[in-house]
């Protein structure tokens, strides 16, 4: 006899069937009345393009680089984000600010390149800790689909947040998930936020 | 002088029958299919195709189409003869079946003609319906054999003993009901259940050892082991592509709609409309048809869904279970069946 862990275990019928319950009609009319209730019940899936669950509030998505409320980056290419990242998928070039450039970048040294491999990239946020500079956050979408390798390397210009001046609308629907994740750290402390399952 | 002596009309008529036969148990055998997957989808909870059209409708013509355009391969170690007859028979079969169907109750003509709604009232009748089954089970055995694969031959040999074996409860089980029609006219059949009540008052016993019987027939769950997906790979139409993979699946549905028929006819009173009596109605001959015909597919559609059901319910049988169902438990039944229906027969006659 082996020890019971719980008293919840059940003996194994393995008694001859009778010769009504080896015609198995009662078993498969139970069964099936358990599959007819399944007509009426709520389905668990979504029509998906049209609706969509809405992510996590801590959901960790492509990567957005900000700007300022003038319209200037706030990346200062001081590499911090390449050194935090655990799977190398960032690069950079510094640049120095030219006299006249003033609108375009926050401080005198800017990234002249800035490039992530989202194939790389596991998404963990370490860059956006890492950021002395607010310059880099992690936004609620995610890298969509594409034919090759390279399409993956995403460049400063699919990066950049758009300009909160010149093209108000993009960069306010741009700034609409950042918003909400903020907004998570000062109202709603579960991670799932309000999760929609319908 | 002898064309003038054909009756032309009589042609005419049965060949428009035949071709509304044909068309009807193609659409709705087109529609089974969407069905099985809508039906599917809603008992395991999720919302079944919805693409194509509204609601998903024309999900069977995408699927069609696909099926026609993809390549056709025929195996290059294939008896390629017996390799296109495979799927050309189980179509044939599939369709030869609904001949001795009345579908509506006979049409009266201002003339005082009657149009019966059936192609052909032979007197073997429902005999007929079995014989060409068992026929279509050649489609399967020529299919695997040809196919040169023994994954395909397996599934023949499985599928030929399986139909074998519940040819013969299905029999026993209706030779109960021709105890008490006394014809094996599906039109005497239904004008008794008409008079008398339906048979599956008298023959609950009789009409489950049918049913169990006809899913077997069909190959559908939990008799599928002829295509069981996890061990023989698809089966019998395993190396079959494009349209002729078409045809095999197509006749399996079409099979199921005209079983459903038959069921609808021998046990649940064919065209007859239940709990009133449709003659007091005075409606016109055309109306009775049309009425009566939209009853028997009410009932036909639901044998429909009730093999979808079956379907998504249950798991496949292992093939000692199903020949131990057969044998040792359906055939035993279906005679006690038979015997107490003959006993009950001879004790009312005296």
């Amino acid at each position: 006899m082996s020890v019971r862990l719980t008293n919840r275990s059940v003996e194994v019928n393995r008694k001859p069937m009778t010769f009504l319950e080896s015609i198995y009609l009662w078993n498969i009319l139970k069964g099936m009345g358990i599959t007819i209730s399944h007509l009426f019940k709520k389905k668990a899936t979504i029509n998906y393009p049209e609706q969509k669950r809405s992510f996590s509030k801590v959901f960790r998505g492509l990567h957005v680089l900000n700007r300022d409320a003038e319209g200037r980056e706030n990346c200062t290419a001081c590499g911090l984000c390449a050194v935090a990242c655990p799977a190398e998928a960032i690069t950079m070039e510094a640049a120095e600010r030219l006299p006249g450039e003033e609108h375009l970048y926050r401080e005198e040294k800017y990234a002249a390149k800035y490039e992530i491999n989202m194939l790389r990239c596991i998404f963990c946020g370490l860059c956006e800790e890492a950021c002395p500079k607010d310059a880099i956050y992690l936004s609620q979408t995610f890298a969509p689909a594409n034919y090759g390798r390279k399409g993956f390397i995403y460049k400063k210009e699919d990066l950049l947040i758009p300009h909160p001046v010149n093209e108000k609308e993009a960069y306010e629907k741009a700034l609409g998930n950042k918003a909400a994740k903020n907004s998570y750290t000062k109202t709603n402390n579960s991670p799932f936020g309000d999760r929609v399952w319908e | 002088m002898y064309f003038l002596s054909i009756d032309w009309w009589l042609i005419l008529e049965k060949a428009l029958l035949i071709f509304g036969i044909v068309g009807l148990s193609f659409f709705i055998a087109m529609y089974t299919t969407y069905a099985e997957r809508k039906v599917a989808a809603w008992l395991q909870d999720r919302r079944g195709p919805n693409r194509a059209g509204p609601f998903g409708i024309f999900q069977p013509l995408a699927d069609g189409g696909k099926l026609f355009f993809k390549e056709e391969i025929i195996p290059l170690a294939s008896n390629k003869a017996l390799f296109i007859l495979g799927p050309a028979l189980a179509m044939i079969t599939a369709l030869l079946t609904s001949t001795v169907i009345p579908w509506a109750a006979p049409f009266h003509t201002k003339s005082g003609g009657v149009i019966p709604m059936q192609v052909a009232d032979v007197d073997m009748g429902i005999l007929l319906v079995f014989g060409i089954v068992s026929v279509g089970v050649y489609g399967i055995m020529i299919g695997g054999w040809a196919s040169n694969n023994k994954f395909s031959l397996m599934a023949a040999i499985r599928g030929a003993s399986q139909m074998v074996s519940y040819e013969l409860p299905m029999g026993l089980a209706l030779i109960a009901v021709l105890f008490m029609t006394g014809s094996l006219k599906m039109s005497v059949i239904v004008q008794h259940q008409i008079e008398h009540g339906w048979n599956i008052m008298y023959q609950l016993l009789g009409f489950i050892i049918f049913f169990v019987c006809a899913l077997a027939e069909c190959n559908r769950t939990p008799f599928d082991l002829p295509e069981a997906e996890n061990e023989l790979n698809f089966g019998y139409h395993q190396e079959y592509s494009s349209m002729k993979l078409g045809f095999y699946l197509f006749a399996e549905y079409i099979n199921m709609f005209i079983s459903s028929a038959v069921m609808a006819t021998v046990y649940f009173g064919g065209y007859d409309i239940p709990f009133v009596n449709e003659a007091s109605w005075g409606l016109s001959s055309f109306w009775m048809t049309f009425i009566s015909f939209s009853v028997l597919m009410a009932k036909t559609c639901f044998f429909l869904f009730v093999f979808l059901w079956i379907r998504w319910t249950i798991p496949r049988f292992r093939y000692d279970q199903l020949m131990n169902l057969g044998w040792k438990k359906l055939i035993p039944l279906a005679l006690l069946n038979m015997i107490i229906t003959a006993a009950v027969m001879l004790w009312l006659k005296k």
